[in-house]
């Protein structure tokens, strides 16, 4: 076997095989050593490929060894490698840090089905980023939100509200899938072919309403699942009643993969020879703006810190998508940066906010009273990643709104310049929600009140992964070439700049 | 008990040519149409017939529903694991040539589909089985305490 032929198959095989093993394991402990163990050497590898994709160009693998277009293949660029890279190395850092939380959380009974969940969700993800087929994206895209489903529901054993969040959750994300799945048929019908690369040489100078309304379908899915404006509705509920830790990994990598999935099919399959792109791209920039302000509107005014959160999350789709829409080289890498830097930022704040639910077992505001005194070291993390949120210099959200705001102001034209001061006005709404936690936090101890008394320090695991995700804000805050470089290499590459030796 | 006379007289009639079905789509599932979801799916309907003539108890005390986690992450592993084993003897992931790369007659194919399919049936079967479990032997109402 050689090693590196064989590598974009790793990724995937590694979880997919370790997952099934995970439920025969006794509860407790093993199974979470297995899952992170996984997630390590998953994230080993995916930094491999993308080493390897940065020296040597592209990656294709045949699975099977059935050549494109008839056989199922990996295609993996640089954008399938950075996206990957940050799925699995958000697993890296989160999944050691489940444990103490998964322990209070989950039924102990249950964990080697929620490690084993947990690895099929990853593998799911991986599945999604790495293949180049367009039925194969939903095939993974189905077993990672199928395992994403039970996950949210195991949260019940906290909250019961889990469960409707659960099933919430199901319907839209099975509804997103549904007309994602009819888009691809379309597609199929008009093309005869699944291979991405191979459906944009035959999509070229189609311009019939079977095409349009495949594309119609396909946005509509991958808004479903990645939580465009209108279609959120489902994400605030289900990331707020999820155990800490799923909140944590899910916050962080799956609405990223589905933007990864839409810049796919918005410019990989479709492209800008397809004449119907541009109405999708001023849609974005208008749901974009929207998602902006609505959603983090919604979310001052939160008395939940998770919801609040989770909110917070939505309107920042709204700037991925605001990136996407501008549809220049710099717009998409700056979306895709955003990608990263914020999938950081809001594993950071969920995996504190995860202190504060094991030691005081609520994530509502209240619980957040006199954390500074009680918890010093979570509180600095919030604090860190919040003014990260926000885009203060020195951290990774100043990269990203920094990329995005040069983005639109080189793009130039009236509605770009005003989307550019309205992404600086939402910015100050993100002050605003953040300074809620944080003033509640600096407030004295209560003295009665069911978060009266001492609290315990938190599990040394927790803090340091945490710290890990906080010091990782600072790192690629400022050392941002890495990062920026990849995003802008890969949006280049998307946008088919200096594409065309596909096959 | 002699009300279900009838019923069960004909389930019992009925249930083994259910499995030999099953196990007919199962195989031939490489040559004509079928293949290892229908064969699973039609191996648990024998056994959810048995369950509604019988009884829940009755079934499970033939098919008991603690091994079924095994059944199922044994078909996973088998599916996956003929994978990685195209992987081990030098071919790609889910390549089954390398399993036989001397015959005429591809007969690799044929080894890696029907192990693969193997998994998938007895995979199905035991995650149909365990849902069937899960609903009937489902508490009627919800306590109080529960919410």
């Amino acid at each position: 076997m050689d090693f590196f032929a064989q590598l974009p198959a790793l990724p995937v095989v590694v979880p997919f095989v370790a997952a099934p093993m995970a439920l025969l394991m006794p509860p407790g402990r093993i199974p979470w050593l297995w899952a992170v163990l996984v997630s390590w050497v998953s994230f080993g590898l995916s930094l491999l490929l993308l080493e390897q994709v940065w020296v040597n160009g592209p990656v294709t693998y045949a699975m099977g060894g059935w050549a494109a277009p008839l056989g199922i293949i990996y295609y993996i660029d640089l954008a399938n490698a950075l996206v990957l890279s940050l799925v699995t190395g958000i697993a890296a850092v989160v999944f050691p840090y489940a444990y103490n939380s998964v322990r209070d959380e989950i039924n102990h009974g249950q964990t080697p089905g929620f490690y084993t969940a947990l690895l099929l969700c990853l593998a799911g993800l991986i599945g999604v980023t790495m293949t180049g087929d367009a039925f194969n994206v939903f095939v993974f895209l189905e077993v990672s939100s199928l395992a994403t489903y039970t996950l949210v529901a195991m949260g019940a054993g906290r909250d019961r509200r889990a469960l409707t969040a659960a099933f919430n959750y199901l319907v839209m994300g099975t509804i997103g899938a549904t007309f994602f799945v009819i888009g691809i048929g379309l597609l199929y019908q008009a093309t005869g072919t699944l291979n991405m690369l191979d459906l944009h040489e035959r999509l070229a100078g189609q311009d019939n309403r079977l095409v349009k309304a495949a594309f119609a379908f396909i946005i509509t899915g991958l808004g479903l699942k990645l939580a465009m404006l209108p279609l959120h509705l489902w994400l605030p509920p289900a990331y707020t009643y999820a155990p800490s830790a799923i909140t944590a990994f899910l916050a962080a990598t799956a609405t990223k993969v589905a933007v990864y999935i839409m810049l796919r099919f918005l410019f990989t399959v479709f492209g800008f020879d397809f004449p119907f792109l541009k109405v999708a791209l001023d849609f974005f920039l208008v749901l974009g703006i929207a998602g902006m302000f609505i959603a983090s509107l919604a979310a001052v005014f939160q008395d939940d810190v998770k919801m609040l959160l989770a909110y917070s999350s939505v309107a920042q789709i709204g700037y991925m998508l605001l990136g996407i829409s501008l549809g220049t080289v710099d717009g998409v890498a700056a979306s895709l940066i955003h990608v990263v830097n914020h999938a950081f930022i809001k594993a950071a704040l969920f995996m504190a906010v995860g202190i504060v639910v094991l030691r005081l077992g609520s994530h509502q505001l209240r619980a957040f009273q006199g954390l500074a005194t009680r918890m010093p070291w979570t509180s600095w993390g919030i604090v860190v990643a919040g003014l990260s949120l926000v885009g203060v210099p020195a951290t990774v959200g100043f990269v990203s709104k920094f990329a995005l705001l040069s983005a639109v102001f080189a793009k130039g034209g009236t509605m770009e310049i005003i989307a550019g001061f309205l992404i600086l006005a939402s910015s100050l709404l993100a002050v605003i929600y953040m300074m809620r936690v944080i003033k509640v936090m600096l407030q004295p101890v209560p003295t009665d009140g069911p978060f009266a008394g001492p609290v315990a320090a938190p599990p040394l695991t927790m803090r340091l992964m945490l710290w890990i995700m906080v010091g990782v804000n600072i790192y690629f805050g400022l050392q941002a070439q890495p990062v920026i470089a990849i995003a802008q290499k890969a949006a280049a590459t998307l946008l088919g700049v200096d594409s065309g030796e596909a096959f | 008990m002699m009300g279900h006379l009838i019923l069960r007289v004909v389930i019992k009639l009925l249930f083994a040519p259910i499995l030999l079905f099953g196990l007919y789509v199962q195989f031939h599932g490489d040559y004509g149409p079928g293949g290892g979801f229908q064969a699973g799916v039609i191996f648990a309907s024998a056994f959810i017939l048995f369950a509604l003539g019988f009884g829940l108890k009755e079934t499970q005390k033939h098919l008991p529903p603690t091994v079924l986690p095994f059944f199922m992450v044994f078909g996973l592993l088998l599916y996956a694991l003929t994978g990685v084993l195209g992987l081990f003897m030098g071919g790609n992931f889910l390549d089954y040539y390398v399993l036989a790369p001397d015959s005429h007659h591809n007969a690799g194919q044929h080894i890696g589909i029907i192990l693969v399919e193997f998994g998938v049936g007895v995979a199905v079967f035991s995650a149909m089985m365990t849902i069937f479990y899960f609903f009937a032997g489902r508490e009627p109402e919800i306590h109080d305490a529960d919410w």
